[in-house]
């Protein structure tokens, strides 16, 4: 039998360990966790880089931002459970008030702390369809024409599924004036026609883009551009709906977490600075409706276009509070409707 | 050395000479207890903590029922494909001899290497409308990504080395005189394999069919990408467990996991009867 | 060269195609082009994908995605996970196969079913437990970080989910080798004087070599490439708690497809490398592991 040498193998567990132990984390003077839904990875990636050239001019401080992202209820869940964020920046109010009521880490007022009820970015939702639009799709009845196929995310899972819920309810709702039962069957209906329901808006995109599925997808404005920039424009084309809904994905800083570290002031500064010129541009550039146009040139709103938008506060609505246990709650409306293979 | 007190009648160990009972056994309980039992006892700790109402009404939610439907399905008849080509795998890998053959043989263990995120990103962009086998499929009406099929699929890559590994050094000891003597004894090839053969087979196929199974039931890594995801149609339950958690409903996600925890373990003490069963009797 | 000795017994003169103890020609070659059909659609299409969709666009978008420090940071991350997570399952897996190879006592098949459990609990319920353990709402968790100690979102969190995943490798690699192979050895040179430890060190281990080898190989490919249990504890932080199946996630849903499938295609490497030094193990040493595995 061989003799086995067993130091060889100690020899090179040790120097493995010893190879990767010394690759530590190198920080910069100040740290800051941005924890962020999908959409916004380009405009964070922008914004960061923006925001800490600023603060250095400011302040002569060197600030680090991380970034996370991923679908707005994940992001919220995993703060809630102890991710250390500095400040969310999500896609619902609701996601912010859970963490507002579960951890009481950020002041039930947040929403009225920053302007325009904290959101510094608003959006909305649009078509996204194959080039040439062979389905002759123009409004949020042209969805459930038969054999037509519309690609949107799971609304229990991710934040722009549950505005483009919202933004056919709304249509719905002034199309059929009120009647609810018919309101019900439209989206029911809708819903009939959605072959894949991805977790998250991202997921939905690289479905109808990348593999092909469907005829209609349903997304936030400025992810229906992004598409167009990364899978070119020969594509798709982009259907601006007559009405939608005004979706303000709001920010907020944590509170507790902040104080906890001794980033309130970095982290304010972040979130006041996205109301800032600059900042309204950035915005601005990545498809965002900023909150104050007056800031940003007249030719980089030319591309978002008016639309009548119908906003959660509307009385068919009745505000963030109202509708998330009403719509997507546990046996809520939305499951309620929600029923394929039956 | 700790030996536990050797009592008339009832020995917690038998004799040995060896040493080191105490310390390995002792080492491994510890190691088990702080990786395993304490993390898992949490969670059942926190679905008894709802009360046998609140985990019965979520134990029989629709949508929890079918989304374990699915994953024991899909699981199911990934195992049942496996057991077939897995087996046929290995007896080629045994029997013949070809060009190949080892690469071959190590490809098997693939699946076990390969991240199971690479895998499904890979088997979506294959099987999807537009991927290489999608496009070859779409022309004849099937659907493969993004429908419970496209799990079955994810679930046979995950899942052949299992039957293939527990299947072959069984193939390999076979002994040949077992089947010249059935041979001589007038037996035809197919009554050889059918009759002498495949019963001593049997323990090791089911083993495999069983380890199979049980990863297929809880994979997520591969399938999420490739499920479609639909509830009530291609939602499987880890995926279920995830969405309650982004939900914020963690009674819910605890409950499901308690109840495929609860399954996992009953098949694997199964198996693992199978296993010192089918030692005792062929060993 | 490579010698088939101990396989040799399989019938393969072209000469004897009708025997009573192998199939007919016709069905050979039919059942191996049958094995070979599947093997390539289910396992050889995949893997060629990874590579065929990393270099679509040329080298300079592979290099580009591979030395983007984001990237560098995830594989960082995901080695030093496999370096912590793989010698303290080792060394269990050492431990546990002794004590339940070599022994006979009660409860033994349910110690065996403890182990085996991580293999068959999902890697979801894998993170959640985890979660449970040391999130915000734990009793452990915020204890801890009074004392400035973070399991959960940070390097620690995503330690232990991964040694949770890969616990019972290398024990399981371990423990029906050794069954096999009795206690004899052990006894014999016991009986000669030497002391435990030096049993083991001069007699045991030279034994398992191989299995324990092979166990550590495929501990180390699955801590490197765990995804649902790490995503669930990650909490996703660029450059910091993002391991490289995460990173092709982020990567796939920045639309990046090439950048995904070329760190993709660096696991992929990482598993064929893992195949290719186990094969070498095999052929080089065919009569030591026979002879480990037979007697």
């Amino acid at each position: 039998m061989t003799q086995f040498r067993p130091r060889f193998l100690l020899a090179g567990l040790l120097a493995g360990a010893v190879q990767f132990g010394i690759l530590g984390f190198a920080f910069a003077d100040t740290t800051i966790l941005n924890v962020s839904y999908d959409p916004t990875r380009e405009l964070y990636k922008d914004y960061n880089a923006a925001f800490a050239k600023h603060w250095k001019a400011e302040t002569g401080e060197t600030v680090t931002i991380q970034a996370s992202h991923g679908g707005s209820g994940k992001q919220a869940r995993a703060v809630i459970d102890g991710l250390n964020a500095d400040v969310v920046t999500l896609a619902l109010e609701s996601d912010i008030d859970a963490i507002a009521d579960k951890t009481k880490k950020i002041a039930p007022d947040w929403r009225g702390k920053l302007p325009n009820n904290s959101s510094p970015y608003t959006s909305t939702i649009v078509f996204l369809v194959r080039k040439g639009n062979p389905k002759d799709i123009k409004d949020w009845g042209d969805l459930v024409k038969d054999d037509l196929q519309v690609i949107t995310p799971n609304p229990k899972t991710s934040g722009g599924a549950r505005w483009n819920y919202l933004a056919a309810w709304a249509w719905a709702h002034s199309q059929f004036g009120g009647d609810e039962a018919k309101i019900k069957d439209y989206i029911a209906s809708l819903y009939k026609h959605v072959p894949v329901l991805d977790t998250g808006a991202r997921g939905a995109t690289v479905t109808f883009a990348e593999r092909g599925l469907g005829d209609v997808l349903l997304a936030w404005e400025n992810e229906a551009y992004l598409a167009l920039d990364e899978f070119g424009a020969d594509q798709f084309d982009i259907v601006i709906p007559p009405s939608s809904i005004l979706a303000e994905p709001p920010v907020a800083v944590v509170d507790g977490n902040v104080d906890a570290k001794g980033t309130r002031k970095v982290a304010e500064a972040y979130l006041g600075y996205l109301y800032s010129e600059e900042g309204q541009r950035i915005a601005a550039k990545h498809h965002y409706r900023p909150s104050k146009p007056e800031l940003v040139p007249a030719e980089d709103l030319k591309k978002l276009p008016e639309l009548k938008l119908v906003s959660i506060d509307d009385p068919i609505f009745g505000g963030w509070k109202k509708v998330q246990p009403e719509h997507f709650g546990d046996g809520g409306i939305f499951d309620q409707l929600y029923k394929p293979g039956q | 050395m700790t030996t536990a007190p050797a009592e008339a009648g009832w020995r917690f160990r038998q004799p040995s000479v060896i040493p080191g009972f105490g310390v390995t056994l002792g080492f491994s309980l510890t190691y088990l207890t702080l990786i395993i039992l304490i993390p898992l006892s949490g969670l059942v700790w926190h679905t008894a903590a709802l009360g046998w109402a609140d985990f019965w009404a979520i134990a029989t939610d629709r949508r929890t029922i079918k989304a374990l439907q699915v994953s024991f399905g899909t699981a199911f008849v990934a195992a049942a494909v496996n057991v077939v080509f897995g087996t046929l795998v290995a007896w080629v890998l045994v029997r013949y001899r070809f060009p190949g053959r080892r690469i071959l043989d190590a490809m098997v263990d693939l699946p076990f290497a390969l991240p199971t995120a690479v895998a499904g990103i890979a088997l979506t962009s294959l099987y999807a409308p537009k991927g290489w086998v999608g496009s070859l499929l779409a022309p004849l009406g099937i659907k493969v990504a993004y429908t419970p099929l496209g799990i079955v699929i994810a679930l046979i890559f995950v899942g052949l080395p299992f039957v293939v590994r527990t299947v072959q050094p069984i193939i390999e000891e076979i002994d040949r005189e077992v089947e010249e003597a059935a041979a001589t004894l007038g037996a035809n090839r197919f009554q050889t394999i059918s009759r002498v053969l495949l019963p001593g087979l049997t323990p090791a196929i089911v083993t495999g069919f069983a380890l199979a199974f049980a990863r297929g039931v809880g994979e997520y890594g591969s399938v999420i990408f490739i499920a479609g995801n639909l509830p009530y149609v291609s939602e499987i339950a880890p995926l279920l467990i995830v969405i309650r958690l982004e939900e914020f409903h963690y009674a819910a996600a605890t409950g499901i996991a308690t109840i495929m925890l609860a399954i996992s373990f009953l098949m694997l003490l199964v198996i693992n009867l199978i296993q010192s069963w089918s030692r005792k009797r062929y060993g | 060269m490579v010698d088939l000795s101990y396989t040799a017994a399989a019938d393969t003169s072209p000469a004897s195609t009708v025997s009573a103890t192998t199939e007919g020609r016709t069905t050979r070659w039919a059942l191996l082009a049958l094995a070979l059909v599947f093997l390539a659609v289910f396992l050889l299409l995949p893997l060629v994908l990874v590579f065929a969709e990393a270099f679509k666009r040329g080298w300079a978008p592979y290099f580009d995605t591979i030395i983007d420090p984001d990237t560098i940071s995830a594989i960082r991350l995901t080695l030093l996970v496999a370096a912590i997570a793989v010698p303290l399952n080792l060394v269990f897996g050492v431990a546990a196969a002794w004590a339940i190879a070599k022994f006979e006592f009660k409860g033994k098949a349910f110690l065996t079913t403890l182990i085996d459990l991580p293999f068959s609990v999902s890697p979801v319920i894998s993170g959640l437990v985890y979660v449970l353990l040391f999130g915000a709402n734990s009793v452990l968790g915020p204890w801890l970080k009074s004392y400035g100690i973070e399991i959960l979102f940070a390097v620690p969190g995503i330690v232990l989910a991964t040694i949770f995943v890969t616990f019972p490798f290398v024990a399981r690699e371990l423990i029906p080798l050794m069954q096999e192979q009795g206690t004899g050895d052990e006894e014999a040179a016991l009986s000669l004087g030497a002391n435990g430890w030096q049993t083991f060190w001069y007699v045991t281990l030279p034994n398992i070599k191989w299995g324990l080898l092979y166990g550590v190989l495929l501990c180390n490919a699955r801590a490197m490439g765990e995804f649902g249990a790490v995503s669930v504890v990650s909490g996703h932080i660029r450059g910091l708690t993002n391991t490289m199946p995460l990173h092709v996630e982020i990567l796939y849903n920045e639309y990046n497809a090439v950048g995904a499938f070329a760190v993709a295609s660096l696991l992929a490497g990482l598993a064929l490398v893992t195949l290719v030094l186990k094969t070498i193990l095999e052929i080089r040493y065919g009569h030591a592991i026979a002879a480990s595995r037979g007697h």
